[in-house]
């Protein structure tokens, strides 16, 4: 199963990429944990990294930051490599978990990096603004709450003022009251134009923030497309009746039938139409204790990520 | 993100006086550090060398409570540099050196700023337990003052070489729960805490070796005119040498992974 977002058509004119992952792969001795990746962005997308835990993401991330170097292949982030990208400002991380000093206050982690990076005290009142944690700048960075700890790391990756801002499952840990006003501050902050990659093994994060789902699994990309293309993914219902001896063939020819399973007595037919389907059932065959239900975008992950799926990259 | 932005690399690989402000702000505020390097050493000069004996009994130009104070303000400052030196091991362990790989700060720049601010903490435990002891009874000649303490503070450099050599090799949180105890036997093997002569010609022959002994003999030279100023100088640039190279190893060891 596969999705393909048209790429050619989206090309904002001669534009450099902001991220080109050309045939990389990465090794951890016997392990692959990236296994012939090819990927490009286009600055001002915002794109999911969708996949689940050891599928690859993180690695893929490290090596966008330059922390770690691939076995093969080439990574360039604004057409740089990314160690130098990482020192210019251009590209800045929330990572995951730790990165925090827990004797600094609020403020002097973001002035800190403000430091570091050569910027002033106007771009630390900025961040910490932009990511909602002005009121409390002179808080112990150990006193703060996870969800306060995480729009710290935010304040940080803002304050180089990034063209690519990265997100290693960045709502991990909170809850839903916290992961609603970290992504309503990232949202507000890609309106001005940010390309946003954010790896989650979340499927609703991903359709609801993403212009752009890619989905990993075992270190591959197994499909890659827009969020109106997962959602047409998971749009299908799926109709079960008991009919012994189901005419597969036929039911595949009717329209909008993605899938049809005989299981014994039982027939199971995947369709986008699924009132047609049952009005066929009922009216031409011998079909009867019909029962639609609906596939959810949990469904649709595991159908992708799945061992039993037969994958196909799609770009 | 709209408006075009020069972007450029910080100079000095992103070394700033800045930055070494705010980490020292930040060790200020950490109560252990504080007690281990100001606090202590002047509480042990206090209880150990500042009895009625040690006041009248006369060394060099001063007084042996001056000497106890030199020795004191030694392990204070090795205390100090050594601490600060180990503060990569914490930061190693909270993943805040991998945050700052996602800054302009090169990892040269990172280990200058982790020295200086060793040494600077070095040089306020010096200070502390100087002002202690000469409001306490402590007597040297004036140009011993400035000598010893110069002296301790800058032998210490050893010890900051021995700090960050454990932050990279001791992955814990605590890693001066470790260092503390492993200090305390190092400066009394070292001649620190009892003259050396009255431990014995084979221990006094031992303690050559170890890493302390050449520090305190050198920080001591100026008040006591005495002892081989050259097996100490030795002493001091073989373990300086050591400990400079295993923190290199381990440093290369901690970036390579790039």
């Amino acid at each position: 199963m596969t999705v393909t977002a048209s790429p050619e058509a989206a090309v904002r004119g001669p534009g450099q990429l902001a991220v080109d992952l050309a045939g990389v792969v990465k090794r951890f001795g016997a392990v692959t944990a990236v296994d012939d990746i090819s990927l490009r962005i286009r600055p001002g997308e915002v794109v999911a990294l969708l996949g689940p835990n050891g599928a690859g993401k993180t690695s893929t991330i490290d090596m966008l930051l330059g922390l770690s170097a691939p076995t093969h292949g080439t990574v360039r982030v604004y057409g740089r490599p990314p160690q130098e990208a990482v020192a210019l400002g251009l590209v800045s991380a929330v990572l995951q978990t730790g990165g925090l000093l827990k004797d600094y206050t609020v403020e002097e982690t973001v002035r800190l990096t403000a430091v570091l990076f050569g910027r002033g005290r106007d771009d630390v009142g900025r961040a910490l603004r932009r990511a909602g944690i002005a009121d409390i700048g002179s808080r112990l960075v150990g006193k703060c709450s996870g969800g306060q700890q995480q729009r710290l790391r935010f304040a940080m990756a803002l304050l180089p003022d990034p063209e690519l801002l990265i997100l290693d499952e960045p709502t991990t840990g909170m809850d839903v009251g916290g992961r609603h006003d970290f992504w309503s501050a990232i949202r507000e902050d890609a309106r001005g134009g940010r390309t946003v990659i954010f790896a989650t093994h979340y499927l609703e994060e991903a359709d609801a923030y993403a212009d752009r789902v890619v989905f990993v699994r075992r270190g591959r990309v197994v499909a890659d497309g827009t969020a109106a293309e997962v959602k047409a993914l998971a749009s299908g219902r799926t109709v079960r009746a008991t009919l012994p001896g189901a005419d597969e063939a036929a039911l595949r020819g009717l329209p909008g039938v993605e899938s049809v399973e005989v299981r014994g007595d039982s027939v199971y037919v995947h369709a986008r139409d699924t009132d047609q389907v049952a009005r066929y059932l009922l009216s031409e065959t011998a079909a009867r204790d019909l029962e639609i239900t609906s596939r959810n975008l949990e469904q649709a992950f595991l159908a992708l990520t799945g061992d039993e799926t037969v994958v196909g990259s799609a770009r | 993100m709209s408006m075009p932005v020069t972007r450029n690399l910080p100079r000095f690989g992103g070394f700033t006086f800045a930055m070494i402000g705010l980490e020292l702000r930040r060790m200020v505020r950490n109560k252990r550090t504080v007690i281990f390097t100001v606090v202590l050493p002047a509480a042990f000069f206090l209880l150990f060398g500042t009895n009625a004996a040690a006041r009248t009994e006369r060394v060099g130009g001063g007084n042996v409570t001056g000497l106890i104070l030199v020795s004191m303000a030694v392990y204070g400052a090795m205390l100090s540099t050594t601490s600060g030196g180990a503060m990569v091991s914490i930061e190693r362990a909270a993943g805040w050196s991998r945050q700052l790989r996602l800054t302009p700060l090169r990892p040269a720049a990172y280990i200058a700023v982790k020295l200086v601010l060793a040494m600077v903490i070095g040089a306020v435990s010096v200070l502390v337990a100087f002002a202690v002891g000469a409001v306490s009874g402590a007597q040297l000649p004036a140009s011993a003052w400035v000598a010893c303490g110069l002296l301790a503070w800058v032998c210490a450099l050893v010890f900051a070489a021995f700090g960050l050599f454990m932050g990279y090799l001791l992955p814990s949180e605590n890693v001066m729960q470790i260092l503390g105890p492993v200090l305390a036997v190092l400066a009394f093997a070292g001649g620190l805490f009892v003259p050396l002569d009255q431990m014995g010609h084979t221990f006094a022959t031992i303690a050559q070796f170890t890493p302390v002994y050449g520090v305190g003999e050198i920080a001591r030279y100026p008040l006591t005119r005495d002892g081989n100023l050259w097996v100490a100088a030795l002493n001091v640039v073989v373990w300086t040498a050591l400990f400079a190279a295993g923190a290199m190893w381990r440093f290369r060891r901690d970036t390579a992974r790039v």
